[in-house]
C-alpha cells in the first residue's frame, strides 16, 4: 500500500548526484546550504544550483570529533564530518558554501568549515520581529547577492530574482500540498515516506523535474485515497513530530514511532512543514519579499519563537493530532530549553499528551526510546 | 475472569494472578538471572503450581517489564509505565504520583483517578539514583546492600558530590581513606540517591500522594529521608515490588 512513485523519490539522491556532476561539467555553479534560513532563490537567480548539505548520518561523526567536541549536536558534527571526510558528492561539487549564524554550535563549526571551501556567512538579526531587524536581514541578503556576483562573475537582476521566487514558490507549494495529504484520516502516507520525500527535495538539481515527481506522487496518493487504501486505520494514533531536523540516517525516533503502531502525520521541523508554511510574496520587491519569508522561520535559535507555538496549534488542529513528540538532539540547548514551553502549551492549552525525546544519531538507545514511545502510545490510547 | 500479569525486571521476575482485576489470588517472585524468557516461563509455571490452578482456567496473560518481548505466550505486552500506574492505583487508590526506582532505571509517573498515565519521565541512561549506584557503593564499602539502612541509622551523612556512579566510587574510597565511618558514608549515599530522585520528580511535579515502588524503595531509611524532603505523603506497600505484575493483570481484564 505504498505509492509506486516513492521508488522514484528514493532514487533522487543518487540520480541527482549524477545530474550535479553533469551540471558542473557544463559550467554551472553549485551553492551548498545547511539551513531553512538559506535564501535558495538568490543562488537560483545567479543561475547556480542550491543543494542542502545538512548532515543526517552517523558515519562521518567520528572524523568530526577529531576537531569538534564530543558533547555537541550530532547534526553539526555530521555536517562537518561530511566536509572533512569528503564523502558527500554534493559537498564535493559545491563551489561555495552558505552559512548562517543560527545557533552557537553552528556558528563556531562554520569557522572550521570555512577553511575547507569558500564560505559566505549571513548574520541573523537578534529577533525576527521589528523593522530594524528586517532591514538588517535585507542587508545580509544584499551582501550574499554581492558575494555570488563576485564569486561567479555574474549579475543577479531583479528579473532573475522574480523568476527564482516563482520557481521556489512552486516547489514549496507542491511540497506543502504533499504534506497536507496527511490531514486525512487515516493518513495516506507513512511519516517515513513523507519525511523522505520532503528531505530529498534538498538534492533537486533540476527543480522542475523534482516538482513533476512530487506532482505524480500526489496524484497517485489521491487515487489510493479514493480506493480507500492507507498504511493505517482510523484508530491509528496520529502523532505530530516536532523539534530538530531529521533526515535519512537520523530518523530513528520516527521509525520507532511507526514500528510501534503510530502514524506520524505531521512534521513540524525544518525537514517538513516549517519552511513550507509561508510562500515568498510575488508582488513585493524581491529582496524584501525573500527576506521577510526567511526571517519568519520559527527556529528555536531565534528569541522569542512564538511562531512555533502558532504553527503547532494550527497543525494539531488541521491534522487531528492525538499526541505531540518533541525531538531534541543531545547538546541542542535552544530546542531543549524551548521544549519546556512547548510541552506546557501542548498539555495545558491543547490538552494533548506530550513527550520529549532527547537522543543522538547512534543506535545505542533504541531499547530505551522504544519503552518511552510504547508507554506514550499506551497513554494516548487510554 | 482470571488474568496473570508477569513483570520481568532486570533483577527479579514477578507474577500476580487476579480475579476480575479486583482480587489478588496469588503472587510469586523469582530471580531473573540470565534468561528473561526462561524466568518468565518459570514464574508462570510456579504461580500456577503453588496455588493448584490449571492453565486452562487462566483467561489472559499480560507481560511487562524490560524482558516482556521474551514472553511469547503472553496475550499482550504492555510497558511497565502503564502497568505501574494501574498497580499503584490498585494498592493505594489515592495515588497521584509514582516514584519507581529499580535496579537499572528510575521513573516518575503521574496518574489520574482511574490509574491511567497522564505523564511520565524516565532515567534509563545514567546509573545515578538507581539500584545500580547503591549496589556499586555497597561493594566498595564491603557491606551487603540490605545492611545500608541500619548502618546509616543515626549517622551524620558525608556529602557525596559526584553525580556519576563511577566518580562517586572514587569519592567513597577517598572518604574511607580519610577515616569516615561506613555509617556516615552510607547515610551520604542514601541522601545522594534521595536527591537524584527528587530532581527527577521535580521535573514532572510531585503531586498528591506519592507511591514509592521498586527494589530500592525497600530501604527503610531512604524512605524516611525522602519523606522528610517531600511535602507530599509518601506511600509504601509490602507489595510494592509487585505493582507492575498487578497492573499487568488488571490490564488483562480490559478488552484487548
Amino acid at each position: 500500500m505504498r505509492p509506486e512513485m516513492m521508488k522514484q523519490v528514493e532514487e533522487l539522491r543518487g540520480v541527482n548526484a549524477i545530474k550535479v556532476k553533469e551540471a558542473k561539467e557544463k559550467g554551472q555553479k553549485v551553492v551548498g546550504t545547511y539551513c531553512v534560513f538559506s535564501p535558495h532563490e538568490i543562488a537560483m537567480a545567479a543561475d547556480a544550483i542550491p543543494v542542502t548539505l545538512c548532515g543526517t548520518k552517523e558515519e562521518p561523526i567520528a572524523a568530526a570529533e577529531e576537531k569538534l567536541p564530543r558533547n555537541l549536536c550530532p547534526l553539526i558534527k555530521s555536517s562537518y564530518g561530511f566536509a572533512v571526510t569528503d564523502t558527500c558528492p554534493y559537498f564535493y561539487f559545491s563551489d561555495v558554501l552558505l552559512a548562517e549564524t543560527t545557533c552557537d554550535g553552528k556558528k563556531k563549526m562554520y569557522e572550521l568549515m570555512g577553511e575547507i571551501k569558500p564560505m559566505h556567512v549571513m548574520n541573523l538579526p537578534p529577533q525576527s520581529e521589528g523593522e530594524e531587524n528586517l532591514e538588517y536581514w535585507k542587508n545580509e541578503m544584499m551582501k550574499f547577492k554581492g558575494f555570488l556576483e563576485d564569486s561567479f562573475e555574474t549579475k543577479i537582476t531583479e528579473e532573475k530574482l522574480k523568476e527564482a521566487i516563482k520557481l521556489g514558490n512552486r516547489e514549496r507549494k507542491v511540497m506543502k500540498d504533499l504534506h497536507e495529504l496527511n490531514r486525512l484520516k487515516p493518513a495516506p502516507l507513512s511519516g517515513k515516506d513523507m519525511m523522505m520525500a520532503q528531505w530529498l527535495k534538498g538534492f533537486n538539481v533540476d527543480k522542475e523535474a523534482g516538482i513533476e515527481i512530487i506532482e505524480d506522487l500526489i496524484d497517485e496518493t489521491k487515487a489510493m485515497v479514493d480506493r480507500g487504501e492507507s498504511p493505517f486505520t482510523k484508530d491509528t494514533p496520529r502523532i505530530l513530530l516536532t523539534g530538530v531536523p531529521i533526515g535519512a540516517g537520523s530518523e530513528k525516533v520516527l521509525d520507532i514511532l511507526e514500528e510501534s503502531g503510530a502514524s506520524v502525520v505531521a512534521l513540524e521541523n525544518c525537514t517538513g512543514y516549517k519552511g513550507l508554511d509561508r510562500m515568498i510574496d510575488e508582488e513585493k520587491e524581491p529582496i524584501t519579499a525573500i527576506a521577510e519569508k526567511y526571517l519568519s522561520t520559527p527556529c528555536s535559535c531565534m528569541t522569542p519563537n512564538n511562531g512555533r507555538i502558532d504553527l503547532l496549534e494550527r497543525l494539531v488542529k488541521d491534522y487531528q493530532v492525538d499526541g505531540v513528540v518533541d525531538l531534541t538532539w543531545q547538546a541542542c540547548h535552544t530546542y531543549n530549553i524551548e521544549s519546556y514551553n512547548v510541552g506546557k502549551f501542548v498539555k495545558e492549552e491543547l490538552k494533548l499528551p506530550f513527550t520529549q525525546i532527547e537522543t543522538d544519531y547512534s543506535d545505542s538507545d533504541r531499547g530505551q526510546i522504544k519503552v518511552r514511545v510504547e508507554a506514550f502510545l499506551e497513554q494516548i490510547q487510554g | 475472569m482470571i488474568t496473570i500479569g508477569i513483570d520481568i525486571g532486570s533483577v527479579a521476575t514477578k507474577a500476580v494472578m487476579m480475579e476480575d482485576g479486583k482480587r489478588i489470588l496469588a503472587k510469586h517472585i523469582t530471580p531473573t538471572g540470565w534468561s528473561p524468557k526462561e524466568s518468565g516461563e518459570r514464574v508462570y509455571r510456579e504461580v500456577l503450581e503453588k496455588n493448584g490452578i490449571q492453565r486452562s482456567r487462566v483467561d489472559r496473560v499480560i507481560g511487562t517489564g524490560y524482558g516482556r518481548v521474551a514472553l511469547d505466550f503472553a496475550d499482550k505486552i504492555v510497558t511497565e509505565i502503564t502497568c505501574h500506574g494501574k498497580g499503584a492505583h490498585f494498592l493505594h487508590p489515592g495515588t497521584e504520583t509514582i516514584i519507581d526506582i529499580g535496579g537499572q532505571d528510575s521513573k516518575v509517573i503521574r496518574i489520574n483517578k482511574e490509574g491511567q498515565v497522564l505523564d511520565f519521565l524516565m532515567n534509563d541512561k545514567c546509573a545515578a539514583g538507581t539500584g545500580k549506584f547503591l549496589e556499586v557503593m555497597s561493594n566498595t564499602l564491603e557491606v551487603d546492600i540490605s545492611k545500608l539502612s541500619t548502618l546509616a541509622e543515626g549517622q551524620k551523612g558525608k556529602k557525596i558530590n559526584s553525580m556519576c556512579t563511577v566518580f562517586a566510587e572514587s569519592e567513597v574510597i577517598s572518604l574511607m581513606a580519610e577515616g569516615a565511618s561506613k555509617g556516615e558514608i552510607a547515610r551520604g549515599l542514601l541522601e545522594s540517591t534521595a536527591n537524584k530522585v527528587m530532581v527527577l520528580g521535580g521535573r514532572i511535579g510531585l503531586v498528591g500522594e506519592v507511591f514509592f515502588s521498586g527494589g530500592v524503595s525497600k530501604i527503610p531509611l531512604l524512605r524516611s529521608i525522602m519523606d522528610e524532603k517531600m511535602k507530599n505523603s509518601l506511600i509504601h506497600s509490602e507489595d510494592s515490588q509487585y505493582i507492575g505484575a498487578i497492573g499487568a493483570a488488571i490490564v488483562g481484564v480490559k478488552k484487548l
